[in-house]
């Protein structure tokens, strides 16, 4: 049973670091795919504000980190 | 007949993201094997491995029920969450946020808790229990690359190519040099399979989205740029905004 809850928490830890950065992927994702589904967004244009969408939260997310190591 | 447009990233991912993975579970098999014995070593890496291959062949099949544009995106946001993650760590590694992965003190902290264990009378199965441990948690991982890279293009098995690869190309340098693979250069690897599968995951997701990409396969080459300009453009501000002092937490 530890092994599995051992594998169960490996495969978690994979996706899940820094869990602000994991949360707001994911509505990144939940709310372009949203708009492209329900609000007849252009899916292109979805695929290229995930591009943009991620490469913000990466910026904020490694901002975040070096500034509490400069603290 | 396929392109080499899509094969290439591919089997590269694989190998690049598996190589790391494997040289972290050697380092720790080595460990075992030189401070126990081969025994528990191998036999631990050999159950671990066989285990491995059970969920494979157990839940890989499943991955044809699901359609391929649901998969696409599954994948994608995995895929993205999982690049992220890498490429996040890679930065500030590069900039001496966090400090550098080290094989060596890796290597030695094994050894050190092994040869305390060394007058249990569970000693073999401990330091099995561990070689087992390394390779399935590693495994884990790797086997998730494969499955991520390759199912949604129906490419795993070039994929599996690549991590095969990876595996033998780690054995040959270990049983050649016989001691942790201290000199390889993680950080820049795990820096360029961060980039590669952020790239891969925000394509997926797009095409499970419907986006349906300008230059088809070849968006993927535009993204993996348009990240990596990114990324390095980030270590660089970082670099000049938040300098880390030498001998504090970072190195």
């Amino acid at each position: 049973m530890s092994i599995i809850r051992l594998v169960a928490r490996e495969f978690f830890g994979m996706f899940v670091d820094d869990g602000n950065l994991a949360l707001l992927a994911l509505v990144l994702v939940a709310a372009v795919a949203a708009a492209v589904k329900l609000l007849a967004m252009p899916p292109l244009l979805g695929g290229v504000l995930l591009l943009v969408g991620c490469l913000a939260i990466l910026l904020q997310s490694v901002r975040r980190a070096a500034r509490a190591v400069k603290r | 007949m396929q392109t080499l447009t899509p094969i290439l990233p591919t089997v590269t991912a694989a190998f690049l993201a598996s190589f790391v993975e494997v040289v972290e579970a050697f380092t720790i098999v080595l460990a075992v094997g030189v401070t126990r014995s081969w025994r528990p070593a191998l036999t631990g890496a050999a159950l671990a491995l066989a285990l491995l291959a059970a969920l494979v062949l157990a839940f890989g099949p499943l991955l044809a029920l699901v359609p391929i544009t649901t998969l696409q995106f599954i994948v994608g946001v995995l895929l993205v969450l999982f690049g992220m993650r890498w490429l996040r760590k890679a930065i500030l590694r590069s900039v001496g946020v966090i400090a550098l992965h080290d094989e060596e003190a890796a290597f030695s902290k094994e050894t050190a808790a092994l040869s305390q264990q060394a007058n249990d009378r569970r000693a073999d199965y401990l330091a099995g229990l561990a070689s087992f441990k390394a390779v399935l948690l590693e495994g884990v991982e790797v086997v998730f690359i494969v499955i991520a890279v390759g199912a949604a293009h129906g490419q795993t098995l070039y994929a599996s190519l690549g991590a095969l690869a990876a595996f033998v190309l780690v054995m040959l340098i270990g049983l050649a040099v016989h001691r942790p693979l201290a000199r390889v250069p993680e950080n820049a690897l795990k820096f360029v399979v961060g980039l590669m599968l952020t790239s891969f995951g925000i394509f997926w997701t797009g095409e499970g989205i419907g986006a349906d990409w300008p230059g088809a396969d070849l968006a993927l080459l535009a993204i993996f740029s348009i990240v990596t300009l990114a990324s390095f453009g980030m270590v660089r501000w970082l670099r000049g905004t938040y300098p880390v002092s030498a001998g504090g937490f970072a190195r």
